[in-house]
């Protein structure tokens, strides 16, 4: 288990190692900021000023040890357009988007899962024909499409929601949340919906798909013939069984969730870290660019590692050894 | 055969097994009636697709859809079960009748501990509490013959051999005793060196636990060296049942006797094996009348035309007409 983790890590620590190179040199080949800055009207010495300031001087090598090493602090370098910190720009922004990805990944596994267990064991109702109808819209319409036509819907229309931005948010910690009043909720609810819609048909459709194909089993037709009752069958032995595939969509969509949320935080004027990306990229702030893919690779990195963790806790033939060395 | 007061612990009368399909219905099994006294071991051989697993799945319940039933009746102890209600139906699997499937490999679950699947199926059953379920279930696999139970049963199936998942399995099978055991190819998927020793444990413990066997498979020298009486079957049809040393010995069916001739004999190593020529009719194409007429070396007129059913020919019941007019020669004597 222990050598499993740090071999884990040890990946981890190469990933982030080659994001963060990437990321440097995003500043090395990506415009020059200094023109940005000043504008046309900036003098030599000033920008020579701007220059020693921001570090641009130094030899290459020398910058990325910097980098590395400040990242390594908390320390992502002053952004280009705002002239702030971005690690004080991200944590304005953090909070915002995680909670944005935090309740859609939670509407998508609590509305997905159950609804993949439905039309997998009862293939044949006309509702699990209904929710695979409607899934395949879930699936073909663009984000910005449905958040529109949520808006148009319930904001507009019928006036229950509010349209954009976040709202009644309190402080915790540090920690701004919106998860708190109702306020708050009704705020992120549309946007969560949006984002959510996608991965919960995919999970639904996977779920279903696991499930009939683990019912087809021999175990589970042991187990009918044990006599076992129904519920401990679907859900015991069945569902659990369709975990592994589960887990590792999940994974693999909770970070894009994070990444790729841009889109749901424009629509919805979010003000979440895909808002800010964008930003950057307009105004090319390559420091806010670079800490973001650092950011999100770490993400990543974390995210895959506690599916890795939950393979662990879910299937004992992946803990084959450990377990087996306990038995001699 | 002694008759008894008692109706026999399975009775099955008349079963046919339909499979619906774009091109009309196929009769996978059709009019195959036996009984199983108790503690009894009755071998079910047959090819591939004659219709002995179906059977098996049948009186327990479980055929597949489209698979139904669509004739006959399935009485254990002389209730009748192949109607009944879902939640009644699995109350008798694993209490009454237990199954034990082909691939030890694959008929238990991955993730759970072989105890654990022990405890439930107990629990299901039977009001035991959680620690006395436990100490069944360890008392079971030392039964089945798992060295260090006590160990064992917190381990999962693939920490164990496919020898070890089979008793597993059958531990599983046995464990709410249940008075009939369903055996389909016990031992097909194991090492040969294996399979007799599955063999004699599943026959020790069921005659141990009173529990009457319908042990299907394709192997004979499995079911003559366990076996009772056996059951033959040909294209979802009996051909022959009766006492295991009559059948083997002295078959009476053409098609038992050509499945026995199929097999090697150590005593006449240099003869060539007899074969039946050509191979079991697919279903939608079974001939009218016998259903083995076209193979079979000793068919005449009768046989494609009427279809024989089970005629009581010396301690067995033989569908052939070769032994109708025997019959009637002596119902007229006598």
């Amino acid at each position: 288990m222990l050598a499993f983790i740090v071999q884990r890590l040890f990946q981890a620590i190469i990933v982030m190692f080659v994001v963060g190179l990437i990321s440097f040199s995003l500043f090395q080949y990506v415009g020059d900021p200094v023109n940005n800055m000043l504008g046309p009207e900036g003098t030599i010495e000033e920008r020579e000023r701007l220059r020693e300031r921001l570090g641009l001087n130094d030899p290459v090598p020398v910058q990325f040890i910097h980098y590395v090493g400040n990242a390594l602090q908390g320390e992502y370098g002053l952004s280009y357009r705002m002239g702030k910190p971005v690690d004080e720009l991200i944590a304005e922004r953090l909070p915002a988007t995680i909670e944005l990805v935090f309740v859609s990944a939670l509407i998508a596994l609590l509305v997905g899962v159950p609804m993949g267990v439905y039309t997998g064991l009862n293939r044949n109702s006309w509702l699990s024909r209904v929710f695979l109808t409607v899934s395949l819209v879930g699936i073909s319409l663009p984000t910005f499409v449905i958040g529109i036509l949520m808006i148009l819907i319930f904001g507009v229309w019928l006036g229950w929601l509010p349209t954009f931005g976040r709202g009644g948010i309190v402080e915790l910690g540090g920690w701004q949340t919106s998860l708190l009043t109702l306020k708050g909720w009704s705020h992120i609810l549309m946007p969560a919906i949006t984002l959510a819609l996608f991965q919960l048909t995919l999970i639904m459709r996977l779920v279903r798909a696991e499930m009939l194909e683990v019912l087809r089993t021999d175990y589970i037709k042991f187990a009918r013939a044990r006599g076992l009752l129904n519920r401990a069958i679907n859900y015991g032995h069945a569902l659990k069984n369709t975990l592994v595939p589960v887990i590792t969509i999940m994974g693999l969509q909770i970070g894009s969730l994070l990444a790729f949320s841009i889109i749901t935080e424009t629509v919805f004027a979010w003000p979440g870290m895909g808002l800010l990306f964008l930003q950057g990229i307009a105004f090319v702030d390559i420091p806010v660019m670079a800490s973001y893919l650092v950011l999100m690779a770490l993400f990543f990195v974390v995210i895959n590692l506690i599916v890795d963790l939950l393979y662990y806790a879910v299937d004992p033939r992946l803990r084959s050894e450990h377990v087996g060395g306990a038995a001699h | 055969m002694t008759v008894s007061p008692k109706p026999p612990l399975l009775e099955v009368k008349d079963l046919r097994i339909e499979f619906p399909t774009r091109r009309g219905i196929l009769v996978a099994v059709d009019g195959v009636s036996f009984d199983i006294a108790e503690g009894e071991v009755l071998g079910v051989v047959g090819e591939s697709g004659a219709g002995k697993s179906l059977t098996g799945a049948s009186i327990i319940g479980l055929l597949e859809p489209p698979g139904r039933i669509s004739d006959g009746q399935i009485y254990l102890a002389g209730r009748r079960i192949d109607n009944l209600p879902y939640e009644e139906i699995r109350k008798v699997r694993g209490s009454e009748i237990g199954m034990v499937f082909q691939d030890p490999l694959t008929s238990l679950n991955p993730l759970y501990s072989v105890g654990r699947q022990l405890i439930e199926t107990i629990r299901t059953h039977t009001d035991l509490s959680e620690p006395a379920a436990r100490k069944r279930a360890i008392d079971l696999l030392g039964e089945v013959g798992i060295p260090s139970p006590k160990v064992r049963i917190d381990q999962y199936p693939h920490q164990f051999s496919g020898g070890m998942r089979q008793r597993v399995v059958i531990a599983l099978a046995l464990c709410v005793n249940p008075k009939l055991i369903i055996a389909d190819e016990p031992t097909t998927a194991l090492d040969v060196s294996i399979q007799a020793q599955i063999i004699t444990l599943l026959k020790r413990l069921c005659s141990e636990h009173g529990a009457a066997v319908m042990l299907i498979t394709h192997d004979m020298g499995v079911i003559a060296e366990t076996a009772n009486r056996v059951a033959v079957m040909y294209a979802g049809r009996l051909a022959e049942v009766g006492p295991v040393d009559q059948v083997i010995k002295r078959a009476k069916h053409p098609y038992t006797h050509g499945l026995m001739g199929s097999i090697p004999k150590l005593s006449r190593a240099a003869e060539r094996l007899v074969q039946i020529e050509g191979s079991m009719p697919r279903l939608n194409e079974i001939p009218s009348g016998c259903a083995f007429n076209p193979r079979c070396p000793k068919a005449f007129a009768r046989c494609t035309v009427e279809r024989p059913d089970l005629i009581p020919v010396d301690r067995s019941q033989v569908a052939c007409w070769l032994y109708d007019q025997v019959e009637e020669r002596t119902g007229s004597d006598g």
